[in-house]
């Protein structure tokens, strides 16, 4: 068991710096997930602290040791790869075995521990199978089966999910969830998908191009999004974005961006509305509905509200209000003011 | 009909190159022509008794033997340490590549003259080394020399073209799976050896097959240039006994026979390989 310590970790490959500095402290046995768009360094950060890619300055702390100049197999973590990287021609047993093996544990234990984590991830009819024979999400427990069986004090994540159908997905990040609280290993867990994010973080760390944007609890996050990548990045469909001359009364700032999300929004009558459009188009998913505006200054604006609530056809001038506790101010930089 | 006709010239091509020349091969292998070429004299299996019974002969399937496990280990060997590390570099592998390529552009005979400059027991530079620390070199005398010799000859020139099939084998090995067990614990030649060469296997068992059958067949003009096949026909392969007394010796019908033999031991060694060493293959 250990926490995790990040110093002002940079990371460059050759000119070009990747990560700008990133700084937080995990507590031991705390599940991080670090979110954001394609390429932003996500899997770099990861992969520093599997000590897969060198620090180039900053330091990272795994317990009470610093590590960056150890080799991946002295950090006691435990990895799994997008792509499961299984040993394709090992069996189930054999990959889950190869780490107990290579640290001389004796072979009653190996077998032990194995046939464990093997019932733990119901694995046990596959143990003599090649990964080849295996479907997805059963390579997917192989893989988590070969991290936990080694039991090392924290986890990394990257993308463990994505190559599964969505129903299978769903189902994965739900026993990810149960197992990591079960053992309680410190996890560091890397997704694109917010969905997977603010289900699985007791914290997230929301990136954008090297940069942690935002470090919190997802509640927190949601509600009070500290830049307006933020906002726009996490929740969906995305918070809505408008000028401060689009809201009738407002008299804040004018250089900054207002943002209030789809479902604090309600239509209703003109006297009432600050905010005013003509509607495009709406979606129905059942549940609730998705009504999309233009405002006159040609920004757009969804509403989402229930799907028994009456829904405006295309082409009719809508209005809509919101709790001023809802309004997001962000300033000319894209910081949260309010 | 069309089928027919798209498969002909293949057909042809397989006739006229392969099953023309080894049914001559057999036929002739059945008689011994006069001296003047005029008559010949069915003599049955006259020609293969009278091998079997040749003590040089024999002895050529052993030398046959060393020559080719040497060769097919020293290149592949050699080729894959040097695969191993030009995978390790990030910057500068192509140069590393292009340099490797180089020697595989050589032909043989061009590669022997090469090696027999060097190792010249007058004028050669490796030589003359040796004679500076003391030891006197002569593969035109000595047995084990020679072989040591035509052994090096033949593997440079394939130590290019295995390094290349190797790279790319260890090339498409995915990253993360050698990663994974730099995870699990492995320092590298533990990765190696459990991880990688397991999954080069597929390369490993092709270069052997492509190697040994290079080492029977196309190492005739190595041989020619440095050794001629000596010293008392100590670099003698049954390909290069083929030759000696066939055209050299004008024994036609002993080198028919010859071919036969070669052209069997050639069909159970692929046989043999393809049986038992791919099933030990992963892929
Ligand atoms: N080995 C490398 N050499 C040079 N640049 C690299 C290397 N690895 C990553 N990068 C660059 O670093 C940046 C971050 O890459 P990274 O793989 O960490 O992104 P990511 O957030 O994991 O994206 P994705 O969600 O697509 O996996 C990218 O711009 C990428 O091009
Ligand atoms: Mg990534």
């Amino acid at each position: 068991m250990a926490g995790i310590t990040l110093d002002s970790v940079r990371k460059s490959f050759g000119k070009n710096e990747v990560i700008h500095g990133i700084d937080i402290d995990i507590r031991d046995g705390e599940f991080i997930v670090i979110v954001g768009p394609s390429g932003c360094g996500k899997s770099t950060l990861l992969r520093m602290v599997a000590g897969l890619e060198t620090v180039t300055s900053g330091d990272i702390t795994i317990g009470d040791r610093r590590v960056n100049d150890l080799e991946p197999m002295d950090r006691d973590i435990a990895m799994v790869f997008q792509n499961y990287a299984l040993y394709p021609h090992m069996s189930v047993f054999q990959n889950m075995a190869y780490g107990l093996k290579i640290a001389g544990t004796p072979k009653v234990e190996i077998e032990r521990r194995v046939a464990d984590t093997a019932k733990l991830l119901q694995l046990e009819d596959f143990l003599e199978r090649r990964p080849r024979q295996l479907s997805g999400g059963q390579r997917q427990r192989v893989a988590m089966g070969r991290a936990i069986v080694r039991q090392p004090s924290v986890f990394l994540f990257d993308e463990p999910l994505s190559n599964l159908d969505a129903k299978l997905r769903v189902q994965m990040r739900l026993e990810i969830k149960a197992l990591q609280q079960k053992l309680g290993v410190t996890s560091l867990y890397v997704t694109h998908d917010q969905v997977e994010a603010m289900t699985l973080a007791e914290r997230m760390i929301v990136m954008n191009d090297g940069v942690a944007e935002q470090i919190g609890e997802p509640r927190d996050v949601y509600a009070k999004p500290a830049t307006n990548f933020v906002a726009g990045f996490i929740g969906s469909p995305p918070m809505n974005f408008f000028g401060p001359s689009a809201l009738k009364g407002y008299t804040g700032d004018s250089g900054g961006t207002l943002g209030v999300r789809p479902e604090h929004l309600t239509l209703c009558d003109e006297t009432r509305g600050r905010l005013s459009g003509v509607a495009k188009y709406t979606e129905v998913l059942g549940a609730e509905t998705l009504v999309h505006l233009v405002m006159n200054n040609g920004e757009s604006l969804t509403i989402r509200q229930d799907g028994d609530s009456p829904a405006p056809d295309p082409g009719d001038n809508c209005f809509a209000d919101f709790e001023s506790s809802n309004l997001n101010v962000f300033d000319s930089q894209g910081r949260r003011v309010t | 009909m069309l089928p027919l006709l798209l498969l002909a010239p293949q057909l042809l091509v397989s006739v006229v190159f392969f099953f023309w020349p080894a049914w001559q091969a057999v036929h002739q292998s059945l008689y011994i022509p006069d001296p003047f070429g005029l008559k010949s004299q069915f003599v049955w299996l006259g020609n293969f008794e009278f091998l079997l019974g040749d003590q040089y002969y024999r002895s050529s399937f052993w030398t046959t033997a060393v020559f080719s496990v040497l060769v097919t280990a020293v290149s592949m060997s050699f080729a894959l340490w040097l695969a191993v590390m030009a995978d390790r570099l990030i910057k500068g592998s192509t140069t590393y590549r292009t340099l490797l390529i180089w020697p595989y552009a050589v032909a043989p005979a061009v590669a022997g003259v090469l090696w027999l400059f060097l190792f010249n027991t007058r004028v050669g530079l490796v030589s003359w080394y040796l004679a500076q620390v003391g030891y006197e070199w002569n593969h035109v005398l000595n047995p084990n020399e020679a072989m040591g010799l035509v052994v090096l000859a033949s593997s440079w020139g394939r130590i290019s073209y295995n390094f290349l099939f190797f790279l790319a084998g260890l090339q498409a090995i995915p990253k993360s799976v050698v990663e994974a067990a730099a995870i699990d614990g492995a320092h590298f030649w533990k990765r190696f050896w459990t991880i990688v060469f397991p999954l080069l296997s597929p390369i490993t068992f092709f270069l052997l097959v492509v190697n040994v059958v290079y080492a029977f067949f196309e190492t005739f003009g190595v041989i020619h240039t440095i050794t001629s096949g000596g010293p008392q026909q100590a670099t003698t392969i049954l390909v290069y006994k083929v030759y000696a007394d066939g055209f050299v010796g004008q024994d036609l019908g002993s080198s028919a026979a010859q071919s036969v033999i070669l052209l069997i031991v050639v069909g159970i060694l692929t046989v043999v390989q393809f049986r038992y060493i791919e099933r030990r293959v992963h892929y």
